[in-house]
């Protein structure tokens, strides 16, 4: 009792008043039943591993010494991302600067720290002593005011915490200039012809824009960084990766003690990404995009309702 | 003595005054001696083909953009530079900021602080350059707002308004400033023809009110109605000056300004 299907082209008499369908998605279903058995034997892998030493992994994961090194780690990385930002507020905008003499140590600056690796700025930043045995501030030429010895003053710590600030800050440099330049040109034409200073331009008008395009591109540097902090065990300071392999070299549970780090790397990357989230989607409120929609829908349900 | 070419009194001191400005860029000149005197509430159009250097003469004229000759005065004060033994000296940039205040800027894109409501647009400046009280500074924005017939938008951002809406805020922007003079640069050009009249209502009325304005437009129905004066301008230089009622083929007197309008009108 169905309908036959007509043999020349349908006419309006025959399509109106039928329900539309769609054809069955043959390919899109093959590819997710292949990657969810691939995941479920992952996952069966990994749960049923003897070498995984889940119980262990419970057992240190709370571990004290583990717990100091993933507070070191995030004191450096969040030490790090501080200077970076605030020195790549200041080496971006001497890039922008009209003093060619600003531009071109901005650019020096730039350069020289995205050329050294940064293991070997860690290992330098470490040994600074070995070239500058004191520190002395002091007048130039004249009197000094201040010396100490440089083994005192830079711990490793201190070393750590320079040398992933300074190469971050030539990073974020450049990051923050693009954002900064991203912002229509007329944004500073309006603030001039309003009689704003520069300063004021920069701080009120221009920064305030550039962050919505740097936070995503900071965010990831931050990540990165993050993670790039366990090169401090070449300088033998405990952070969260030292930590546990100064555990395992004693108990020779390699990797359920690697995976307590991995975990905890994870869980940090996760909280954040959820902070990258969220500052993007205060930052999008300003633009009005977000309090445009609903009014749309509120318009198109009037709309429909009357 | 009112001429169609000066209308400024003997003895009057002109609101702006620009004498032989000019620009170039390399071997181009954009701006070409150009000399023009505004009395206080005249409004004055630029007209003249694309490319006739007539916004660059108006960004020149609050020094958005460095010219190479000539001088710019506004109220009798000299802008940009200041007399030190014997030669002009660059003002710092505080000093131009401070001078710039006093000259409304509209432009064809609008520019609008994109991250700001269009309170905030109309009271950074208020506040932040002139030091006005922040709450006497809102209800003069929102005074500002409805003249200009968008007291209800006062929290929306710009990228929620139409382009006509933006450019009344923009206008309103400017006006906070109680500057001596609107500059407009093309006001209208970037609108949806719909859009056109509702911002040239708003100019019509600030014209009507006493305001000294310079524009830089295409509405040549404007410019007749409007406005006191028209200055036509081709390859930077000015070809003819006369009274905006007179803004007819059969009007004008040079030969250019009529070829003009008749491929406009």
């Amino acid at each position: 009792m169905t309908t036959p299907i007509p043999t020349t082209a349908p006419t309006p008499a025959d399509v109106i008043g039928m329900r539309r369908s769609k054809p069955l998605p043959v390919l899109r279903t093959v590819y997710a039943v292949v990657i969810v058995v691939a995941v479920l034997a992952v996952l069966r892998s990994l749960a049923g591993n003897e070498a995984l030493d889940w119980p262990t992994v419970r057992e240190y994961f709370f571990d004290p010494a583990v717990m100091e090194g993933l507070r070191r780690t995030l004191v450096i990385t969040v030490l790090a991302i501080v200077i970076a930002i605030v020195l790549g507020v200041v080496v971006a905008n001497m890039r922008l600067s009209k003093n060619p003499v600003l531009r071109g140590s901005s650019w020096t600056y730039v350069w020289f720290f995205r050329s050294i690796p940064l293991l070997v700025l860690l290992v330098l930043a470490y040994n600074l002593s070995l070239v500058y045995p004191e520190i002395t501030i002091s007048i130039p030429f004249g009197p000094e005011l201040f010396s100490t010895s440089t083994q005192d003053l830079v711990s490793p710590m201190v070393a750590a915490v320079a040398a992933f600030g300074l190469q971050q800050a030539a990073y974020t440099s450049e990051v923050l200039r693009a954002s900064i330049q991203s912002v229509p040109v007329g944004q500073r034409e309006a603030a001039a012809a309003l009689g704003m200073s520069h300063a004021r331009t920069m701080w009120r008008i221009v920064l305030p824009q550039a962050m919505r395009v740097a936070i995503p591109p900071v965010a990831n540097e931050t990540i990165n960084l993050l993670k790039a902090t366990s090169l401090v065990a070449f300088i033998s300071v405990p952070d969260l990766l030292y930590s546990v392999q100064q555990i395992y070299s004693s108990t020779f549970q390699v990797v359920p003690l690697l995976l307590v780090a991995t975990l905890w790397y994870m869980v940090i990357v996760s909280v954040l990404s959820g902070l990258q989230y969220l500052i993007e989607r205060r930052l999008r409120r300003a633009p009005g995009r977000r309090t445009a929609r609903p009014t749309a829908v509120a318009e198109l349900a009037d709309k429909e309702l009357s | 003595m009112t001429t169609a070419t000066d209308a400024v009194q003997p003895g009057e001191t002109p609101v702006l005054e620009a004498v032989g400005v000019t620009k170039r860029y390399g071997d181009l000149t954009v701006v070409d001696d150009v000399s023009l005197r505004v009395r206080a509430g005249e409004t004055i159009s630029l007209l003249g083909p694309s490319g006739a250097g007539k916004s660059s003469f108006l960004r020149c004229l609050n020094l958005l953009e460095p010219f190479d000759e000539g001088h710019v005065f506004l109220d009798g004060e000299l802008l940009g530079y200041r007399p030190h033994r014997g030669r002009l000296r660059e003002l710092s940039d505080r000093q131009l900021n401070r001078q710039r205040r006093h000259i409304g800027m509209v432009f064809q894109q609008f520019n609008l602080f994109a991250h700001k409501t269009v309170l905030e647009n109309l009271v950074e400046a208020p506040i932040g350059v002139l030091g006005v009280d922040a709450e006497v500074a809102r209800k003069e924005a929102r005074d500002l707002l409805d003249q200009v017939g968008l007291a209800d938008k006062e929290h929306v951002y710009p990228a929620q308004l139409s382009g006509g809406q933006q450019q009344r805020v923009a206008i309103a922007r400017a006006l906070a400033m109680h500057p001596k003079v609107m500059l407009f640069d093309e006001p209208t050009s970037a609108l949806d023809p719909e859009l056109v009249s509702e911002v040239l209502d708003v100019m019509k009325s600030l014209a009507a009110s006493g305001m000294t304005m310079v524009v830089v437009t295409h509405e040549i129905g404007f410019a007749r109605e409007v406005c006191d004066r028209f200055v036509f301008m081709e390859r930077g230089a000015v070809v003819e000056v006369g009274a905006g009622a007179s803004l007819a083929v059969d009007q004008v007197t040079h030969e250019r300004t009529r070829a003009f309008l008749s491929r406009v009108l």
